[in-house]
């Protein structure tokens, strides 16, 4: 306690600063009267300069800290201003330049948490006071704190070799950085593969992905490491140890040309459910499309007749080069990176969920991605856009947006992608059918680059436009004209009536969701996941690839739903973002750390569960635990929890947390007791 | 229970735990939108919620306040990934041990605010301090309390001493 180690007067000489932000501040709270009050009341907490400054954030303000700490040889700042969020760093660096170590400086909130918040002014005051004292007797019990500095590995992990993941690999490589690119598919491409063509432009998908592909593949910085998971993840930032799990191929890629003969003499005949959507076969042996990088296929061991009944081996039998080798195994390999950069995607929303849209159970009810590869020219109908028939040329159809977005019942999230993309539907619909096309939405919303222009375009092509939500799709006829259609139900809310219109196939712009296994991929990498599943930025505007985790970033649709340049920016971002770190060859952290007394420590390892970043290590040999600085983020959950109170928090210890209630206690013994209050 | 007139006029006074991530960004989203709460809570920025040690809730009593608001991030939503969890449960075990000591649990809340919750801060903000206010001043005499605790509960170093 503050008055138990000074019980006398505090040795240390505080300087207090009492900031009105213009009106901001001083236009609620008296702050001459609290630089008055500190003055006189804190001096036996070592208060030996108050004053109050209109901004102090401001190179006056800051030079006024700085000239104390040199003239009047305080030892202690307390700035009263805004939050920390804003001016924290700013005051510090002020402490710093003023000779101080800059952690023997805070600052509290008399503004966003005083001023902004209430109108009494007299009140308010009274709890700028209160706060103030709070400072004061806190930052007695500060101590000077370095940063921590950690060399930073120069190779990076990429995991996800979608588009996203393809742009950071090569800006990186490109730089001269090694980069391990993990795909858990046996090609690389993410959905963007999948696709006809990108909006608003038209432009063919793989026209500008694959060449991207193929230079990832061939690029000599990149270790491309397809048809793998991450299984584990050690170390912090700088030094991750990563294990990887090499799926095996049965394929000796070292033999094998690429050359398609094993596909081709494959009897076994698959649905592909994964790249053509359902629409489409594969092989036992395949690789998802001609242009795959790699080029070695893989074989399907749940399909493979040679696996299932042990007679078959036609691939090995005519395979050129004798690649096929069937005894492969799983490989395991571990690598060092620095940092890890995780652009993992996302999938699409089961609309079998939302059973009044029929899909599944009416058969020209299609989803977006089986729309996609459908009217792809390398897709299984060789681009036609026909009914599940395979034959029948559509007359009428219509397409629904927020299938499972904005929607409660589903996801409150806006998918971001579906109006441009069910825009870009409508018109390869209308370019090669000629069919009419009903377009129902809640909002258009096209706020990219082109993206209204595109809009309007559709406009003048003729595309009908519904303003409501889809009611139901159902193939029960009630009126001429009906029969043998699906009916699609709906509010036209521009024009206030129902209306029914029937249609021969319909399209379900399908949500954008985070891939099913996200929670485990957020505890592999020690990241947090928003509740609808998203990874969450360290912050949403100014930080929008880093998490919270040193070391670990996030880039394209895993962070939330967004269309191809947004993922492709992102993926440059976080490039840039992770080779500042390698740049600078090491990192500072903020030095808020647990520490264990080792003395005190009786073994009971209660706080090495109670640390979910794995920084607490057990030593059987001494019967102690131990914090690794490095990994330790500072949350002080283990310094609550031990027993024995041998766990200590820098930045939040418990001498500062406890001197500080005090503190902000102090002016309420002040008005019941007049002096000698306190503890 | 109705308010008496003497504890109607009563002023509790509210020591609020705000961790960094979330619970006090949104009281700075309160501040921003310039929303409005009475002046009788105090806040406290804690990295963590997981940080919350019980001795802080018997201190901040102990000192005189009448309430005691701990918040944090959502479920799912801790910057530390699930120490919020950890603050969960040891806000139950404290507040029956509030219970066992006398004291009305009520005084001691736990709430969840994320970053852009300005208003439900301040909705909670508000509800704890009526709600204090209904129970009354706590009366935990300052001055006497160190007799009631033994001052060792504070200082885990001379406890230790004393124990060696």
């Amino acid at each position: 306690m503050a008055e138990q180690d000074n019980p006398q007067k505090s040795q240390e000489r505080i300087g207090v600063y009492v900031c009105h932000c213009g009106s901001n501040i001083a236009g609620t709270v008296d702050v001459e009267e609290v630089h008055r009050w500190a003055a006189e009341r804190l001096e036996q907490d070592g208060v030996v300069v108050a004053r109050d400054y209109k901004f102090m954030c401001s190179s006056l303000g800051q030079e006024l800290i700085e000239r104390d700490i040199k003239n009047e040889g305080l030892t202690r700042v307390v700035v009263a201003a805004c939050s920390p969020h804003l001016h924290e760093a700013t005051f510090r660096e002020a402490t710093k330049q003023g000779g101080l170590n800059p952690y023997l400086c805070e600052l509290v909130s008399i503004r966003e948490q005083v001023s902004w918040v209430h109108s009494d002014k007299q009140k308010a005051t009274e709890k700028a006071k209160a706060v103030v004292a709070g400072g004061v007797r806190r930052v007695i019990h500060n101590v000077p704190l370095e940063p921590m500095r950690v060399p930073i590995h120069p190779d990076v992990l990429i995991v996800g070799g979608g588009v996203t993941g393809i742009q950071a690999a090569l800006e990186l490589a490109n730089g001269g950085k090694h980069v391990y690119l993990v795909e858990r598919d046996s090609t690389i491409g993410g959905h963007m593969a999948q696709l006809d063509k990108t909006f608003p432009t038209l432009d063919c998908s793989a026209c500008i992905l694959t060449p991207r592909m193929v230079s990832a593949g061939n690029h000599r910085n990149i270790t491309l490491l397809t048809w793998s998971e991450v299984t584990d993840v050690s170390g912090y930032v700088g030094n991750f140890t990563v294990t990887i799990r090499k799926k095996a191929r049965y394929i000796n890629t070292n033999l094998c040309t690429g050359c398609g003969v094993c596909s081709e003499k494959c009897p076994k005949k698959v649905i592909d459910d994964n790249f053509e959507a359902g629409l489409g076969y594969r092989k036992a042996v395949y690789t998802s499309f001609p242009q795959a990088v790699p080029k070695y296929p893989v074989i399907d061991v749940e399909n493979c007749t040679y696996f299932l009944k042990g007679t078959c081996k036609a691939c090995e039998r005519f395979c050129p080069p004798g690649a096929i080798d069937f005894t492969q195994k799983d490989e395991f390999i571990t690598v060092p990176v620095g940092n890890i950069i995780l652009a993992t995607g996302y999938q699409t929303f089961d609309p079998r969920r939302i059973p009044q849209y029929g899909y599944g159970r009416l058969a020209n009810v299609f989803t977006s991605m089986e729309f996609e590869r459908l009217s792809n020219s390398a897709g299984p109908t060789g681009g036609k856009v026909v009914l599940r028939d395979g034959k029948t040329t559509p007359r009428a159809v219509g397409i629904i947006h927020c299938v499972g977005s904005r929607d409660r019942k589903y996801n409150n999230y806006c998918s971001a992608i579906c109006c441009m993309q069910s825009l870009k539907f409508a018109h390869i619909v209308k370019e090669r059918t000629g069919a009419d096309v009903y377009e129902f939405y809640i909002d258009m919303r096209t706020p990219g680059k082109s993206y209204d222009e595109f809009y309007q375009r559709n406009l003048e092509e003729g595309v009908l436009f519904v303003r409501g939500r889809v009611a139901e799709v159902t193939d029960a006829a009630r009126l001429p004209g009906e029969e043998g259609k699906l009916i699609i139900q709906a509010e036209d809310t521009l024009i206030g009536k129902q209306r029914r219109i029937p249609v021969d196939m319909v399209i379900l712009s399908t949500a954008l969701e985070p891939r099913s296994d996200y929670e485990e991929v957020g505890k592999l990498f020690g990241i947090s996941c928003s509740t609808d599943g998203w990874f969450i930025e360290r912050h949403v505007k100014l930080d929008p690839v880093a998490t919270m985790t040193e070391g670990v970033f996030i880039a394209g649709c895993a962070v939330g739903p967004k269309d191809v340049p947004a993922s492709v920016s992102q993926g440059s971002a976080v490039a840039a973002r992770v080779f500042q770190y390698i740049q600078q060859g090491e990192i500072a952290l903020e030095p808020y750390r647990a520490t264990i007394d080792q003395e005190k420590c009786s073994g009971c390892r209660i706080c090495n569960d109670m640390c979910p970043f794995r920084a607490i290590l057990f030593h059987e040999d001494l019967m102690v635990s131990e914090v690794n600085p490095a990994l330790c983020q500072g949350c002080g959950t283990c310094v609550a929890a031990c027993p024995a109170g041998a766990i200590a928090g820098s930045g939040f210890s418990d001498e500062q947390i406890l001197a500080q209630i005090e503190g902000l206690m102090l002016i309420d013994q002040e008005q019941a007791q007049p002096v000698e209050a306190g503890l | 229970m109705e308010p008496t007139k003497t504890n109607s006029s009563f002023e509790p006074v509210i020591i609020g735990f705000t961790c960094n991530w979330c619970s006090y960004r949104a009281a700075d989203m309160a501040g921003m939108a310039r929303m409005k709460y009475p002046t009788n809570i105090r806040l406290i920025r804690v990295m963590c919620s997981g940080r919350m040690d019980p001795l802080f809730v018997l201190k901040a009593f102990a000192s005189g306040a009448d309430g005691v608001l701990i918040t944090g991030c959502h479920p799912g939503d801790c910057h530390y990934i699930e120490q919020n969890y950890k603050a969960l449960r040891r806000f139950l075990l404290m507040q029956r041990t509030l219970e066992q000591m006398g004291i009305e649990p009520g005084r001691l809340k736990l709430v969840w605010a994320s970053a852009s919750e300005g208003a439900k801060f301040t909705d909670e903000v508000i509800k704890i301090i009526d709600e204090v206010r209904l129970l009354g001043p706590l009366n935990w005499p300052a001055g006497q309390e160190m007799e009631m605790l033994p001052e060792s509960i504070f200082d885990t170093e001379a406890a230790m001493e004393e124990e060696a």
